[in-house]
């Protein structure tokens, strides 16, 4: 047997250089970049948008599928199938198309609300969902930023909570205990929630700096002492609501409250803008500062970071501050916009929706918003559709779960939508080596 | 189009070389032979017949075996596990049937003189062997070609010395060997017969006998300067002086011992050594990327001994590491970016803490004229490039600005003809301009090219500094740890 070997290849497809940057292609530098490292490089640069949009109507139809299958009106129908295939399939539709109707009615505009106003009802009534959206989305967006922020300086801040905790309990003590003159006593009061979470989030960042401590499990720590710290206080009489057995704190001033944006019938307030300054602040921060430089210098490749001359120590502070803040900002939204008072159990999932939406967004500031606005309306047309339609409000978070996990896996978005592969096999095998 | 109408004939038992630049689409043509890529013209055939070769298990089921530029091993594994992955010789319940692994592995090793352990984990064993053990794998599959695509990027002049040694041995058994280079010595030394690629075309089959300028021009498109044209050294002030220094590198073993040199204005320094013989450490500790656990740096008569990374640039440092990818670029980052990565918070390119995009891309369009960085635009990230143009980023940007010490590691690692010629010019012209520079290189012909005087680092000290007349002989000796410079030949700098 010989070895003879000839060979013609026509025009290949992919050109060596120049072209996009692959997509879902994690770094492919040697092994010793860890896990949080390629979970934050899949993240910034994982997923097209057209992938995230895809996950998202690909949820909706699952979503819609276990709406129609969970309910035993559907479930009987689909028991006649044989009999009457026509009421089976017209009884699933109707449900899931009810559930999503409602939801829609609750998040985005109710058409009815809008025909009553024509004739003489409630303007306020027409806008009354989006303004749930936006105060849902608020803390969800402002949390979620810190999170994205950290990732973009190549930190996994799972600590959302903790920092959320810090804010509130922060904005709420001086919302309760100080008395400052109106305008004045809000602006304090934000800051110090900004504050709070800086301190919390900061002292992680301090911690992996000085001792390396891993920050995944310094701000999960954190989150229980934060969580434990907020019920020992409310035990105090300093934060105890006078006459209440109950551990609630007091209610804040009115003058520590943030204002409704359209008047006392909408819950939208100033938070919402605040969230939304917080986004710009966080794009100017990364992309027109040289601290921003450094942060994303040190979060792609902090070797090269070193090697030009930047301390990544310092970045992880500064970031952690910055992140904590957001977070903390997030919580003072919460106590200052909607709940007036600080209570256990406050800062409610808002830890697993900042991971979500940064994660959603990619860690950009402007995807971060997108997301959390997603969110907020999930949230607000959710309840609205448990209370029209009966079908419990959990649905929302299975759906929240299904566009998280179709967006973690682009293989599979990639087979359902026919998305082309990021990058021809042999590049991806020798991107994989290691050794070289 | 990285490939656009090939031919290409390989007949039994000869060592066909592949000559091209990087980009020239030499890896894209061994990917198709591999099955990795889908031609979408044109076919293959082996031993005449027409393959359709749609994966890489059908590339080795006709006898193809490929060892890649970055190995493909399983660290974590024996030699003889990582041999038969994918192919497990199994008994009875299918247990992995290690004695036959072994044996097989021992086999072919001793056959071909490839002196490979089976029981050795892969993590332990040096690149030039695990190279071996890639061939093994290839040799498994009962492979009458073998690829081998770049081997000696990674290898010492000894391991590919050695190299060679075994694919001769492979060839007198009727096998066929591509192999893939930009190195013009080694196709010479090695090859029976060249083709030519560039910009995915074959541009020509020399003889393996064509001197080396006449591959060169054929490679890079038109006539290269093989030697760097250099005036005798002005070697002026002394700038850089370390005296005594002692580092320990990341895993606490003292790497650089006890080393004294001094390197003037005007003055290149040319670092030889083997791979891993504390060069890397001594840079690093240079620019205060390691700790300096004894002895000291003086830069332009200043203690610089412990000074922050930052303080060492900000004192007109300028750094190429060893690692492009990995310590001097953010990928990600455009090029933009890339090119401010040490000076993004000094003037122009920022005031306090705000950053002046516009300015840091006008002086990107400025230094890609410059530097005749070849990019599509300033804003692609950086890892789009090929590696020449990514080195051309790093020099742009450390000889940007005002260098009175240049420190180059491996500048050249891994680059082609073309861009060795560039990046070397620009090396001496910085020397002309009154720099000091040090360069740290594994390649005897660059520290030949490049130096006014050599110092041999063997085992974490300078074992000689001699000057560049030294034959390759005895700068081989030196390098090895055998043998010691003459006392009457050392180089002494004359100040000017």
């Amino acid at each position: 047997m010989t070895g003879d070997v000839a060979v013609a290849t026509g025009d290949e497809v992919r050109p060596p250089q120049g072209s996009e940057p692959p997509a879902g292609q994690a770094g492919g530098g040697p092994g010793e970049r860890g896990f949080t490292q390629v979970l934050i490089d899949a993240v910034t640069r994982g997923n097209s948008v057209v992938v995230t949009i895809a996950a998202f109507v690909l949820a909706i139809v699952v979503g819609g599928l276990i709406i129609a299958f969970t309910n035993t009106t559907v479930l009987h129908a689909w028991g006649n199938l044989f009999s009457a295939p026509g009421k089976a399939f017209a009884a699933a539709w109707d449900t899931a198309s009810g559930a999503y109707t409602a939801m829609f009615e609750g998040a985005i505009v109710n058409p009815h609300a809008v025909s009553a106003a024509f004739h003489g009802g409630p303007i306020s009534a027409v806008f009354n969902p989006l303004s749930e959206t936006a105060v849902t989305a608020t803390p969800i967006i402002l949390s979620g930023l810190g999170v994205a922020l950290a990732f973009r300086a190549g930190l996994f801040n799972i600590g959302a909570a903790s920092q959320f905790i810090g804010g509130a309990m922060i904005a709420g003590w001086i919302g309760f205990a100080v008395h400052l003159p109106i305008v004045l006593h809000v602006v304090v009061a934000v800051i110090g929630g900004f504050v709070g979470g800086a301190a919390v989030g900061g002292f992680a960042g301090f911690l992996k700096a000085r001792t390396g401590a891993h920050e995944v499990i310094t701000t999960i720590m954190l989150n229980y002492v934060m969580e434990y710290l907020l019920i020992y206080l409310l035990g105090l009489t300093v934060f105890r609501r006078p006459g209440n057995p109950n551990p609630i704190s007091p209610t804040i001033a009115k003058n520590a409250q943030l204002p409704h944006l359209f008047g006392a019938n909408l819950r939208v307030n100033a938070g919402f803008l605040i969230a939304l300054a917080a986004a710009a602040a966080v794009w100017l921060m990364l992309y027109r500062t040289t601290t921003g430089f450094q942060l994303r210098t040190v979060g792609s490749n902090p070797r090269a970071a070193r090697s030009a001359g930047m301390r990544p120590e310092r970045s992880w502070i500064i970031v952690m501050l910055v992140a904590g803040g957001l977070a903390g900002l997030a919580g003072a939204s919460v106590v200052q916009g909607t709940n007036f008072d600080l209570a256990p159990l406050i800062w409610g999932t808002y830890n697993v929706y900042a991971i979500t939406v940064a994660l959603l967004g990619r860690a950009s500031p402007v995807g971060t918003v997108l997301a959390g606005l997603l969110f907020g309306a999930l949230r607000a047309g959710g309840v609205t559709m448990q209370a029209s339609t009966q079908i419990p409000v959990d649905i929302v978070t299975v759906i929240q779960a299904l566009i998280v996990l179709f967006v973690a896996a682009p293989p599979l978005m990639r087979a359902i939508f026919r998305f082309r592969a990021p990058r021809s096999g042999g590049e991806q095998l020798e991107a994989r080596g290691w050794g070289g | 189009m990285a490939n656009d109408g090939i031919d290409l004939d390989v007949p039994a038992g000869q060592i066909h070389a592949l000559l091209g630049e990087n980009g020239a689409g030499k890896t894209t043509l061994m990917n198709v032979l591999y099955g990795l890529t889908q031609p979408d013209e044109g076919e293959i055939l082996i031993d005449g017949r027409p393959m359709r070769l749609r994966s890489p298990r059908d590339a080795i089921d006709a006898g193809i075996g490929m060892v890649h530029q970055h190995f493909m091993l399983v660290p974590v594994f024996t030699v003889a596990e990582n041999v038969v992955l994918g192919r497990e010789p199994t008994r009875p319940l299918g247990l992995l049937d290690r004695r036959k692994a072994r044996r097989e592995v021992l086999e072919l090793s001793n056959r071909y003189g490839l002196s490979v352990d089976p029981d050795a984990y892969v993590e332990h064993l040096p690149v030039g062997v695990q190279q071996r053990v890639e061939i093994v794998k290839a040799l498994m599959g009962h492979a009458n070609v073998l690829i081998l695509d770049e081997p000696t990027a990674v290898l010492t002049p000894g391991e590919t010395e050695e190299l060679f040694r075994i694919m001769r041995d492979l060839k007198a058994s009727g096998r066929s060997i591509l192999f893939i280079s930009h190195k013009l010595k080694e196709v010479q030394a090695i090859a029976d017969s060249v083709t030519v690629l560039r910009r995915g075309r074959v541009v020509g089959s020399p003889p393996p006998t064509a001197t080396d300028a006449e591959l060169a021009s054929m490679m890079v498109g038109r006539d290269v300067e093989l030697v760097v044209h250099k005036d005798v050294a002005k070697p002026g002030a002394v700038v850089l002086a370390v005296d005594h220094l002692a580092v320990l590198d990341e895993t606490g073993r003292r790497a650089v011992d006890d080393v004294t040199f001094e390197v003037h204005a005007g003055e290149i320094l040319g670092i030889a050594g083997v791979q891993g013989n504390g060069q890397t450490e001594l840079c690093k500790a240079l620019l205060g990327l390691l700790p300096v656990e004894g002895g000291t740096v003086t830069l332009e008569g200043r203690d610089i001994t412990g000074d922050s990374t930052r303080d060492v640039l900000d004192s007109n440092v300028g750094y190429v590491p060893e690692d492009r990818q990995e310590d001097g670029l953010v990928e990600a980052f455009s090029v933009s970016e890339n090119l401010v990565l040490d000076v993004y918070d000094q003037s122009p390119f920022s005031s306090g803490l705000v950053l002046h995009p516009d300015r840091i891309d006008e002086s990107a369009r400025r230094s890609m004229a410059g530097f005749d960085i070849r990019a599509s635009s300033i804003d692609v990230p950086v890892k789009t490039l090929s590696g020449g143009n990514q080195q051309k980023v790093i020099l742009a940007r450390e000889l940007g600005r005002e260098t009175h010490l240049l420190v180059a590691n491996q500048p050249t690692r891994g680059l082609d003809v073309g861009s060795i010629e560039f990046v070397h010019r620009r090396i001496v012209a910085s020397r002309d301009r009154g720099a000091a520079v040090v360069i740290v290189s594994t390649e005897l012909d660059e520290i030949y090219a490049l130096s006014d005087r050599i110092a041999v680092m063997y085992e974490g000290r300078i074992v000689g500094i001699v000057p560049p007349t030294i034959s390759a002989g005895e700068l081989g000796l030196l390098m090895a740890g055998a043998g010691s410079a003459p006392a009457d030949e050392r180089a002494e700098v004359q100040p000017a």
